[in-house]
This record gives structure tokens, sequence and C-alpha cells, in this order.
């Protein structure tokens, strides 16, 4: 099982490996947008709590980015399933098939890494105060893996890259900007907020908040974001083994 | 090698009228392959062919019926039995993300390969398809006879036992399609099963020790070429008439000759041969 995960996470390293240039220039350009826009232009006259809205703002887009990243990473298996079906190869090979979907995940996990390192750089170098911790990296992962999943499953199930980006549209981008990213979800009426509230991205934008300001963590939300990972990982399992209907 | 017990295959599609209606795309095939073998399934497109290699293949699973490797049901153990498979797809299905060697080498650890194993039978597969100086190649820049080439050579790193092909020579040219032929010849000569399915009649006469020829999802007949042309008669005779294009089958030329005396318009006489057998089972030409 660990060598045909290793196989899995091994195809993408070297795709992303010859791409890794243009890869991570591509994830400099929208944190750097949010910054300069957000956190340097409008947030530089507003104060967050004792801190800058800057200092509020980093968690948050670290939140929305890597969900983004990792959701974006695992979209092109939709062609590889459909126009190319280069997925067969890995069906009629003798592996299992969680091997094949932890690898991926694995993989979109790392190009979330890369890019939420980068957001960290970034913030660092426009003066945000950060506490990264191996508790804040652990948060960071879990968002990645929840939404690498959400990557697979619609890849197994969406027919076209038309539908993958109704995904972007209604799902993605709505949450990105309410799930407590850019202003807290306090502000909003009950009935939307309760709403907000059970979305994994908010769970992550507060647990990452909430680590890098040194406040205390609510573990209730670590907790909602593993049941997310396990429903996730589930879901991703049947989504693959419907290939074989 | 490998029997199949009355397997079935449905599908969910939507008809005319969108309403979805259960297609059945095999019905009750029932066959046995024998071990060192070129088994060829010859049916027109949408007889089920695909559909069938991709069950034997455990691309995807039978409504109903068995399917064993060795007298071992393919549901006991699918790991072990998919380590003696290879499978040449129709679709050429690279992974346009890597080159050629990449994808080599990705099927190479797919089946766990030692990586000094692995490099040098991908070097050796490489070599015997004719397409060694392409390992750092991206596959779209190669042509369709070369990716084929590939598809066969991909689906031999790992010394498969059977080899599946499905439609191995589709959309080739004469020359190519001969070349290919030559490969699963030697293949074959090497012990490998070799299971192939194809609507080009000859390729099946020229490669097959026995075919099975199917339509509509269903098992019409299954003998070698020459049991199949014996069956209707050495000798054809081809003529043209007010009712359409005619055909007579003879057990001698003489038989023949003296047939073809007796018509008012000129005939032809030549041996009979697969697409003759396959017309009268099926009752449809070739690839309609």
């Amino acid at each position: 099982m660990l060598q045909d995960i290793c196989t899995v996470f091994w195809r993408d390293w070297v795709v992303l490996k010859r791409r890794l240039p243009k890869f991570i220039l591509s994830r400099m350009v929208a944190p750097m947008l949010y910054l300069v826009a957000f956190g340097w232009g409008l947030g530089r006259n507003i104060q967050v709590g004792s801190g800058s809205y800057l200092d509020f703002l980093v968690p948050g887009i670290m939140a929305l980015n890597s969900m983004n990243i990792s959701y974006n990473s695992l979209t092109p298996l939709c062609t590889e399933r459909i126009y190319h079906r280069s997925i067969g190869e890995y069906i009629i090979a003798p592996m299992h098939f969680n091997a094949f979907i932890i690898g991926k995940i694995l993989a979109a996990v790392l190009r979330g890494l890369i890019s939420s390192a980068i957001i960290m750089i970034l913030a660092l170098a426009f003066g945000a105060n950060l506490n990264i911790t191996p508790l804040f990296v652990g948060i960071l992962i879990l968002n990645c893996i929840i939404f690498a999943e959400v990557g697979f499953f619609a890849a197994m199930k969406m027919d076209s890259y038309e539908e993958l980006s109704q995904v972007n549209t209604y799902v993605l981008l709505p949450m990105s900007f309410l799930c407590g990213t850019f202003f807290s979800t306090r502000t909003l009426p009950e009935v939307f907020r309760w709403f907000i509230d059970v979305l994994p991205l908010t769970h992550t934008s507060y647990l990452l908040r909430g680590i890098s300001t040194q406040s205390p963590v609510a573990l209730e939300s670590v907790a909602v974001l593993a049941v997310y990972a396990i429903i996730g990982f589930i879901l991703g399992n049947k989504a693959f083994r419907d290939q074989l209907k | 090698m490998i029997k199949i017990q009355g397997l079935i295959k449905e599908f969910q599609v939507k008809n005319k009228d969108k309403k979805t209606v259960t297609k059945r795309a095999v019905d009750n095939l029932s066959l046995h392959v024998k071990p060192g073998e070129i088994f060829g399934i010859l049916g027109p497109n949408g007889a089920g062919k695909t559909t069938t290699i991709r069950m034997l293949t455990m691309e995807t699973k039978p409504t109903l019926g068995e399917i064993y490797y060795n007298g071992e049901s393919i549901k006991k153990n699918p790991l072990e039995i998919k380590k003696l498979i290879g499978v040449v797809p129709q679709h050429i299905n690279f992974d346009n993300d890597l080159t050629v060697g990449e994808n080599m080498e990705l099927h190479g650890r797919l089946h766990h390969m030692s990586s000094e194993k692995r490099k040098q039978r991908i070097q050796e597969m490489l070599d015997f398809v004719e397409l060694g100086d392409t390992i750092n190649r991206m596959p779209r820049s190669l042509s369709g006879g070369m990716k084929r080439r590939l598809l066969i050579a991909r689906s031999l790193i790992h010394e498969p036992k059977i080899l599946f092909m499905d439609e191995p020579t589709v959309a080739l040219d004469p020359q190519v399609r001969r070349r290919i032929w030559d490969l699963i010849r030697a293949l074959a000569a090497k012990g490998t099963t070799v299971i192939i399915t194809t609507h080009y009649i000859e390729e099946a006469e020229a490669l097959c020790n026995r075919v099975a020829i199917v339509n509509k999802g269903k098992l019409i007949a299954i003998d070698t070429p020459e049991a199949f042309c014996k069956s209707l008669g050495r000798i054809t005779v081809e003529w043209d008439d007010a009712d359409g294009h005619q055909y007579q089958f003879f057990e001698s030329r003489q038989e023949a000759a003296a047939f073809a005396g007796t018509l008012e318009h000129g005939a032809h006489i030549r041996r009979t041969n697969l697409e003759d057998a396959f017309i009268e089972l099926t009752g449809r030409k070739e690839g309609v």
C-alpha cells in the first residue's frame, strides 16, 4: 500500500518539479493582490483587536489559498478520467484504490503547503506578525486534505471543466470571502452566520487566526475538520469505485 | 487459463425520449482461452468486445457471471491476477504530463518492479518496438503508429503472462499494422497468451489460433479460422445478379467452376475466408 501511495505521489511530484518555477510565480499573484489591496491599502488604517488588520488577514488568506490550491490540484483528474483515460492505468494495476486516493491527496497537500509557504514569506515581508506552530501547520494540512478530497470527488463525478468551474463559482468563491477570512463572521446575520459556521473553511480560518495570535484553540473546530476529512475520504473512495460500474 | 461463464454487462443509458433504459452490452458470454494461444474476439462496432475486455481486465465489474484465471475467480484475489495481465487499450491513454520514459516508469512502479529491473525492461521494451530513441519525448509528439507501439511496449514491461489487446491496429496504415502483427506473433512465440479484439477480419485470420465471433453482445460461434471456412466450404463463388451480390460455397474448385459455368453473368472463384464466415454468421457487413 505504502509503495503504491509513493508511486502515485511520485507521478505528481515529477510533474510539479518540472513546473515548479511557474507554479511558484503563479501562486504569488493572488496573495500579493490580497496583501496589497486588503492588508496594505484598505487595512492600513484598520485595527482589529490588539493587532493590525494585516495580522488578522494573513491566516484567512492562507486558509482560502490552501483551499483553492488543494481543490484545483486534483480537478485535472477529470480530464485524465474522461478524455485521456489515463486513470485506467491505475485501475488495472495491482494496487489498492485507497493508495491512489491517498497519493493524489498528498500531492495536493504538498502544493497547498508550498503555496502557503509563499504567502507566509510574502506576509512577513509585508510586516505581518505570525506565530507559526506545529499545530498551525497541522491545521493547514487538514484544510488541504479536506479540499483535495472535494477536488477528487468533483473530478470523479463531474463530466466537464464547465461543471468543475461551477463548484469554484458556487462553493469555493463564496466560502473564500464569507468564512471568516477577510472579516469576522460575527458581523453576519444570525441565520446566515449559523450556516457559515458549519463550513470547514470557517473553522480553519478561526483556528489559524487563533494559533497565530496565540489565543486559545477551539478543539471542537479541530474535531469538525477531522470529521470533514473522514467524510471526504469516504465519498472520494466511493466516487472512485463508481468508475468500475 | 481464462474461463468466462455467463458474463453479462448492463448499462443504464438514455434513449431517444431521454428515458433511462437498461442496455445489455454483453449477453451471457461463456468461453475458454487456452494458455499460449492468440485468441481473437471478432465482431462489428458495438458488439461488446471492448466491454468484455474491460471486464476481463477488471476495469469494470460484470453485472452477472464469473471470470476465472487459472481456475481462480477474479473476485477472490484481484490484485494477484492483475499482476499476470497486461493491457493494450483501444484508446491511447498515456499520461500527457509525463515523457515516454516516465510513462513507462510509472507502469513499472505500479507493478512493483525494482528500480534496476524497471530501467532494464524499459529500454528493452522500447527497443523491442523500435522506439528506443523516444524516451525523453512527450507522447503527444509521436505519430499514431508510434503511440500504438508504445502502448504495446508499456503493457509488456512487467512481463505479463496474458496480454489483452483491444483493437491494437485500429486506424493504422497497412505497414504499421503488419509490424504490430509481427510483434504479436513474437510475443505468442515466447509463450504469452494474447487476447485480441478486432473488427478487421483479415487481422483475426492472420493472427488468431481461435476466434470468437460476437454480435450484439452475444457469442455467435467460436472456432479456428480454418474450421470456420471449412464449415462453409473451402471455395467461394461470388457473382452479381438482379438481387444484388451473391455467394455460394463449395467443397472443391471443380464443383465451384462447374457451378460458375451455369451462371449467366461472370463469377469470381476464390478461397473462402473468415469474412465469409463472419457475414454468414452475423448477417451483416464488416464494420457496419
